[in-house]
């Protein structure tokens, strides 16, 4: 079979269907931290931040470094639960703090002069683009070529079973931490002042601004927002792939994140939650049957392509207020 | 609608630093030039506290560009908008707005997907303090304030007679619930002078006049009103007075019974429509 250069083995993800869906739910709910991010800038301003993915991974270096300095290595550490949680809280800020700045910065130096100067929409976009290949050979220039050395946060003990298959206390609570920054940001969206400006915004700025908002600010917080959430992504990236954290490292994971929010339907903030844990899934399956992780990406924009031609808005609709208010 | 029950209700919230019947906001040789096109052409008047102004003229006079010009949307070539003594020029709308500069759309301009409800809380946050810090923590401050923002919204609904559609989507309510809605989104602001752009459009006889029963109870709670309509019927029944323009350019500045025989202005809706007309 090796001399095929593709096989299909349906047997292996029978065997392995649970494990399967519980990693490509945790691996899901990480894209979905950084989907959000794509959602709500693309919801307020209608533009694809491609530098983005950038700024998560900016977070994943924070994380890498914080944790090192901490004594953090390659095996786990011998640390009282209490200690290793406090640990992890404080790289999780920290990286919340990294990404958001990144992010504001990122605002500040390539879009807002732009916006001052009614700049047309595909200026933007190369400026995104370019935006996002300065941050990344920044991190290429400073870090080299090669990962960060792994820094293992525990080692994942089972926590229960479900349906013959465990589930680790590393899945258990990247999937819990994030569904509950999902929530809490889909909160924030409907219920508080911030979130009704986002929305107005999104919905008609100019009209926004005639009804005493003030656009510059809730663009600032709509960056600074999806910074924080993609902190808190690099944080539980770095649990779930300790060497995965180097100067491309962001785009990877950023154009599955992207995808996602594309597939949930893009403005959408509960799309990013789907689209998050669709594309977890499906990569991983896909991987499965396929038998080797190289395939994950390749099934991943099938599967986009096909859905967008059903529903060329996502599944959830893309329209900014619809489904997301 | 109960009138006197309403008056504690919406009256607005804040000092304002003129007496009754004193100049609000002066409007001082304002000119907007588009490319070589003057659209407004060294218009001058003064609005009083508590009264009710029309702004008319025909198609193409330069209504809705002087109104422009006033939020902030246009950047005026010359002259000067000043309310209370501070000029307005050159600030963001959103602090023209704060500064208590309200004002509807000739096209309804609601936010469609948001309840009538938060439609009115967008305008009622321009005058709450708190920040994204609170909201994120949930501070008490962040829970009294969103508690205040309903209570007063749904007064600000009741007043304008929408209260029962308060958490439908905007833009699934009826056209006059819209327009209505729009007023209620501008009062929440609680400004200082609202601008009504053509508040009646579309309207028939009878939502007419209940609108101009609306807009008079919105003087006598304490606003100053600024009115841009076509129809003459309803300007000449609500307004104290009137600024008319022609061509970008002011031509007369008087009560609406003064207006009505104005021989300037009969010749400017000559051959247009009937001066009492339907335009």
């Amino acid at each position: 079979m090796s001399s095929d250069w593709i096989s299909f083995d349906f047997g292996a993800l029978i065997d392995s269907f649970w494990a399967t869906t519980f990693d490509g739910l945790t691996l899901g709910a990480i894209y979905a931290l950084v989907a959000l991010g794509y959602t709500l800038v693309y919801g307020v301003l209608n533009l694809i931040n491609f530098a983005h993915s950038e700024v998560f991974i900016a977070g994943a270096f924070a994380v890498v470094f914080f944790l090192s300095a901490l004594g953090f290595g390659p095996s786990a550490p011998t640390l009282p639960i209490g200690m290793l949680i406090l640990d992890l809280v404080l790289a999780g800020i920290i990286a919340m703090v990294v990404s958001g700045g990144t992010a504001v910065l990122v605002e500040r130096i390539a879009y807002k002069p732009l916006r001052n100067r009614g700049a047309s929409r595909l200026a933007f976009l190369i400026s995104a683009i370019g935006m996002s290949f300065v941050l990344q050979y920044i991190f290429y220039e400073w870090r080299g070529a090669t990962a960060e050395p792994a820094v293992t946060m525990f080692r994942p003990k089972p926590i229960f079973e479900v349906f013959g298959s465990i589930i680790d206390s590393q899945q258990l609570t990247i999937f819990i931490a994030a569904v509950v920054m999902m929530v809490c940001v889909d909160q924030i969206v409907q219920r508080t002042k911030l979130g009704r400006g986002i929305r107005a915004v999104a919905q008609d700025p100019d009209t926004a601004t005639l009804m005493g908002v003030n656009k510059e600010r809730i663009i600032v917080a709509t960056f600074a927002i999806g910074g924080f959430l993609a902190g808190a992504a690099a944080l539980f990236y770095v649990m779930r792939v300790p060497s995965g954290v180097f100067y491309m490292g962001g785009f990877i994971l950023g154009i599955k994140a992207f995808t996602a929010a594309v597939l949930g339907g893009i403005g959408n903030v509960r799309g990013a939650l789907l689209g998050g844990l669709l594309v977890g899934l499906i990569g991983n399956y896909g991987a499965t049957i396929l038998g080797d992780s190289q395939w994950t990406d390749v099934v991943i924009f099938i599967v986009l392509i096909l859905v967008l031609m059903i529903r060329p808005n996502g599944i959830l609709g893309s329209n900014l207020g619809e489904a997301r208010v | 609608m109960n009138a006197e029950a309403n008056l504690t209700e919406v009256a607005p919230e804040r000092e304002i630093a003129v007496a009754e019947g004193d100049t609000l906001v002066k409007v001082k040789d304002l000119s907007v030039v588009f490319g070589g096109l003057t659209a407004l052409d060294s218009v001058s008047f003064d609005i009083r506290r508590g009264e009710i102004l029309g702004l008319i003229g025909p198609n193409g006079a330069g209504k809705t560009t002087c109104f422009n010009a006033m939020t902030g949307v246009y950047r005026p070539s010359q002259g000067s908008v000043t309310l209370e003594g501070n000029s307005l020029l050159g600030l963001k709308k959103h602090r023209i707005t704060r500064l208590g500069l309200a004002r509807t759309f000739q096209n309804i301009r609601l936010f469609g997907e948001m309840t009538a409800l938060e439609n009115v809380a967008v305008g009622l946050d321009a005058r709450h303090k708190s920040g994204m810090i609170s909201a994120m923590f949930r501070t008490p401050r962040h829970y009294r304030e969103e508690k205040q923002i309903i209570t007063r919204g749904m007064e600000l609904l009741e007043f304008v007679g929408i209260a029962d559609r308060a958490f439908d989507k905007s833009k699934d309510l009826p056209y006059g619930y819209q327009r209505r809605l729009e007023i209620a989104r501008a009062l929440a602001t609680d400004p200082k002078l609202l601008c009504l752009d053509e508040p009646a459009a579309g309207f028939n006889p009878v939502e007419k006049e209940e609108l101009m029963e609306l807009i008079r109870t919105v003087r006598d709670e304490g606003y100053t009103v600024l009115i841009i309509e076509h129809d003459m019927k309803l300007v000449m029944g609500v307004t104290d007075r009137i600024v008319v323009l022609e061509f970008g350019k002011k031509i007369a500045d008087a009560v609406p019974a003064a207006i009505r025989e104005d021989p300037a202005v009969i010749a400017a809706y000559l051959g247009q429509e009937e001066p009492d007309g339907t335009a």
